[in-house]
């Protein structure tokens, strides 16, 4: 907690959702992650939402080139980044102009006057100033010159105008510190860590930060701060940080490795928004992980496929472009019978489509997309945070049953933050592997062999003989493998055995039961529709879920986080329902594999935008559902 | 480097392969899987010369990785009694860097074809190449596809006659030796499917190289491109054809070695003369550890595409850079002196963390 007194009023609230909105080059997201952190050093739930365009330096000034972070940050658990801003803080007028529409009347809007000049204006369409026009009527506008103070604040650093401007963020972080009476030490230690080699630097940004603050503290425009105290009973016991999808899911594949005592190897090739889990990675070395990067998506599996022969955990990280180009690997692996993860992080598509965007609509291909009968597990997580689980897991239906496994993430996952609860090592699963050391085939004559498609009765996966195994030299390969023995073989009837059986080991997989919460009425009265969902469209649906609730009608709702297999009640659950609708990020792809399989009449409900759903639209969507039930 | 001492090469590359209890012979490394190739196909050689050379690395043959691609040579691990893989077309030095780079302690061997490596594969083989991991590379050149039963290749000479050309093809084809040359590799030769004994010193050699070795091996299809390479097997044609190339030694070829390769003062090009008295000590001497590969590229262009003639076989370039899979192996070493091995615990529990009581 910060030191400083507050000497103004404070006002308690529940929740609050802030946006910072800048340039792409206002450092709108290092300023979003630090009041997150403050956030949840604080204690609060919270969750966020990053966005953010392709380029790295878009146009100056522009809609295009508009960068933001919401963070929605609450004493009690929420879901969601939230829907609608209550606080928006414009770095320049295109920032204003983007964002303003989903800021309700009556919020708070922050701007930065020095940048809303005649020309700035012009570029993104004002004729007039919207600071004048009385567009912003109805809201609580505070004009503060950012710049221009903390240019005034870094007058003793010797810098030039333009350079002591670029700490305009730290200042706006330190006002909204203060306005939310964020603790402080941590940004302070950030930023010494940050610019450790340019100590002046980092005394700059530290004064602009603290400059922030005072203004909140001394200035007449701000006569209130807001305290949101910590959501201590939302959370059980335990030790808390805040992480975002991509770390989580690094971590998980850390563990991973370790849990099963394999050295961890991942063949990556830079894709938006994966390659932040082929940096972390690259960090943990001591861990034994080699990370490869590969000349293409192609080697990078592959390398990643001939790691895993060798007795690695084989990873490749990508997003739905590059699964697109690993597709006839995975295949291979498939036929091979070998572990393998293959972690999609779902962007916007088709082809390059929206590369920082996010969608749900890789499933299909996850699901389908190679030649031949090919199936491939599937595991979805929910949150960011559930990236680790959902990675352990995933490793655990690779090493378990000799099989490529899909990890579908997706770029609200990556990129969102939230608290986790720091799990105990001694409480993660042992994904320790037996590899084969013996022979395990008595032929006709007696003779003790290895078959390397001998597999096992409960699990039908085939033994993984690594190289260096004396007595278990073998050739495997694309090619249709003679059941037991793995020789070539092209007969019609072995073909079909081998095709089932390997569909037969998928079906198999042990996967949890999906959970229903449906909760019963006082007269044990329950829900006639059901919400079915996947991946990272849990928290919006959840949130959405409890309105229709609060509201007064009755809703179930399930996630799937095993998408293939599926789990064995869920044709029961979905049975039990008269209606179920299918939010997702697509166009109705769950939907048409539970039609397709279960012969229930789902109803899809669909966003392609490239943003999370919002609590209230879908709400809304459920209720009509529940209506016209 | 492996440097040539008078016992023969030392055997970097392969120290920390765990080598073979007792004595190997061809027979330990045959599999009891019937051999599908054309009868008469020069890929029976090159598995004879295989299966006869790998017994005397005395390396423990469980420790041996052969991994291939798609086409007719890449059946060619199904028939070496090691561990092996026959993946997918192009995908070979891929899948073998991968194991590589994860096990030091494997002798991994990548079969492919001209179609397979330079064609589908091409990307993966020149960033082996430049990568050096240590992986020995038997392309095996036929000039034609032969498993898609006779297409033109990208090794096929220009006006090629086949099923999808029928009017000739149009396309340059690459050289391949040219291509590793540029492409970085530290270890670049040619050797041909018939000459059993040129073929197996070549193998020794890129077997002692640390690092990625490519071995070029002319061979015959006799169905879809029969006698391609010829004029290099015919007794009195390949006098004058091939360039035998010995490190130390004159580049000399021809009856009685009547022509040399020289190098032509005005432009630093190299060509090929007549040696007489006066510019006999002009021929060039051939260097295969020449810290740049400008010669060796240079003699790699001696030979005329379309006829052959003039050229060059045995080992072009061999020369000592940073092995990848060993270098990846320091850092994981380092990472460790550094940081200590990697704790878990403390690698989830991050910084900035806070407690909730119960």
């Amino acid at each position: 907690m910060t030191s400083e007194v507050n000497s103004k009023e404070v006002k308690r609230l529940d929740r609050v959702i802030i946006r910072f909105a800048g340039d792409s080059g206002d450092g709108m997201q290092l300023t979003g992650d630090r009041f997150t952190s403050e956030t949840a050093s604080f204690g609060n739930d919270l969750s966020t939402l990053p966005n953010f365009p392709a380029e790295i330096r878009a146009p100056a000034g522009t809609l295009p080139g508009v960068s933001s972070f919401q963070v929605h940050f609450a004493d009690h658990d929420i879901l969601t980044p939230g829907d609608a801003p209550n606080v928006l803080v414009a770095m320049n007028p295109a920032a204003l102009k983007a964002n303003i529409g989903d800021v309700p009347r009556g919020a708070e809007v922050i701007v930065n006057t020095d940048e809303f000049n005649k020309r700035a204006m012009a570029k993104v369409g004002y004729a007039a100033s919207p600071l004048e026009d009385g567009s912003l009527d109805g809201y609580s506008v505070h004009e503060v010159p950012l710049t221009t103070l903390t240019v005034e604040a870094l007058k003793e650093f010797g810098l030039s105008r333009k350079d002591a401007g670029r700490s305009k963020n730290m200042f706006a972080l330190g006002l909204l510190s203060w306005m939310y009476n964020r603790p402080t030490e941590g940004t302070e230690g950030f930023l010494r860590a940050k610019f450790a080699k340019k100590p002046d630097i980092a005394e700059a940004n530290i004064a602009a930060f603290r400059a922030g603050w005072n203004f909140g503290e001394t200035t007449e425009d701000f006569a209130v701060s807001y305290e949101v105290a910590p959501a201590e009973s939302a959370f059980p016991a335990g030790t808390y940080r805040s992480i975002s999808g991509n770390l989580a899911l690094a971590y998980g594949l850390i563990a991973a490795g370790q849990q099963a005592d394999l050295p961890l190897f991942l063949g990556s090739y830079p894709i938006t928004p994966a390659s932040d889990i082929l940096h972390e990675l690259s960090k943990h070395k001591n861990f034994g992980v080699r990370t490869f990067q590969a000349e293409d998506e192609i080697a990078g599996i592959g390398a990643a496929l001939g790691a895993a022969f060798g007795g690695a955990l084989g990873v490749t990280t990508t997003s739905g472009p590059g699964v697109a180009l690993k597709a006839e690997t995975v295949g291979l692996a498939v036929s091979l019978e070998l572990p393998l993860l293959i972690v999609d992080i779902q962007r916007g598509g088709p082809s390059t489509g929206l590369p920082t965007k996010t969608e749900q609509a890789d499933l299909l291909q996850a699901m389908y997309g190679r030649n031949g009968e090919a199936p491939v597990p599937v595991v979805a997580p929910a949150t960011p945070s559930d990236c680790f689980t959902a990675a352990l897991d995933a490793a655990r239906i690779a090493l378990t049953y000799r099989t490529p496994v899909m990890l579908l993430s997706d770029g609200y996952l990556a990129n969102g933050s939230e608290p986790w609860r720091i799990p105990e090592v001694d409480d993660l699963p042992d994904l320790r592997v037996q590899f084969a050391t013996k022979a395990n085939h008595t032929l006709d004559d007696g003779t003790e062999v290895f078959w390397p498609f001998k597999r096992d009765p409960q699990t039908l996966a085939r033994p993984w003989a690594v190289p260096g195994t004396p007595g278990l030299e073998h050739r495997i390969g694309g090619i249709e493998k003679e059941d037991g023995s793995g020789n070539i073989s092209y007969a019609p009837s072995n073909h079909d055995l081998m095709v089932r059986t390997r569909q037969a080991k998928v079906d198999g997989i042990d996967v949890p039961d999906i959970e229903v919460d449906d909760p019963e009425g006082p007269a044990g009265e329950r829900a006639r529709t059901l919400v079915l969902g996947w991946g990272s469209t849990y928290g919006p649906i959840t949130a959405a879920v409890r309105r229709v609730r609060r509201a007064g009608d009755r809703i179930a709702q399930a996630h799937l986080r095993y998408v293939n297999p599926f789990p064995a009640n869920l044709g029961e659950v979905l049975a039990a329902y008269d209606k179920v609708i299918v939010p997702e990020m697509n166009l109705g792809q769950l939907a048409a594999l539970v039609r397709a399989r279960y012969l229930v009449d789902a109803y899809s409900y669909n966003q392609v935008n490239g943003m999370p759903f919002k609590a209230e639209q879908l709400a809304t969507a459920l209720k009509e559902a529940i209506d016209n039930g | 480097m492996a440097e040539t001492t008078a016992e023969g090469p030392a055997i970097d590359a392969l120290s920390l392969i765990p080598k073979a209890e007792a004595k190997q012979s061809m027979k330990d490394f045959k599999t009891d899987q019937e051999v599908r190739w054309c009868p008469g196909c020069g890929d029976y050689a090159v598995l004879a010369a295989v299966q006869g050379f790998v017994p005397e690395l005395g390396l423990a043959k469980e420790n041996i990785v052969f991994v291939s691609g798609i086409g007719c040579s890449s059946r060619f691990p199904y028939y070496m009694n090691t561990y092996g893989m026959h993946s997918i077309h192009g995908r070979a030095p891929a899948i073998a860097t991968g194991l590589a780079a994860t096990r030091r302690d494997l002798s991994v061997w990548v079969v492919t074809g001209d179609g397979d490596a330079l064609s589908i594969g091409g990307n993966h083989l020149i960033h082996a190449l430049r990568r050096n991991v240590n992986l020995k590379i038997l392309l095996f050149n036929n000039r034609i596809y032969g498993l898609t039963k006779g297409q033109y290749s990208p090794t096929s000479e220009i006006g090629k006659v086949t099923k999808s050309t029928p009017m000739g093809s149009l396309d340059s084809p690459f050289n391949p030796v040219s291509l590793a040359l540029g492409a970085e590799a530290s270890f670049v030769a040619r050797t041909v499917d018939s000459d059993r004994k040129h073929l197996t010193e070549t193998l020794r050699a890129a077997a002692a190289h640390p690092g990625t070795a490519l071995i070029e091996i002319y061979q015959n299809c006799n169905i879809f491109n029969d006698n391609a390479f010829e004029v290099l097997k015919d007794r009195e044609q390949a006098q004058e054809a091939v360039i035998r190339l010995e490190h130390g030694k004159p580049i000399r070829f021809g009856t009685d070695d009547h022509k040399g390769v020289v190098r032509d003062p005005a432009t630093g090009d190299l060509e090929i003369v007549e040696v007489t008295a006066e510019n006999e000590a002009d021929v060039l001497v051939h260097d295969a550890h020449a810290a740049t590969p400008t010669t060796a590229f240079a003699l790699s262009r001696l030979a005329d595409p379309d006829t052959l003639h003039h050229t060059p076989i045995g080992v072009l370039r061999s020369v000592d850079r940073q092995v990848y899979d060993t270098e990846m192996a320091e850092q994981l070493d380092d990472a460790v002196q550094h940081k200590g091995k990697g704790d878990l615990s403390a690698l989830l529990a991050g910084g900035d963390t806070w407690t909730v009581l119960g």
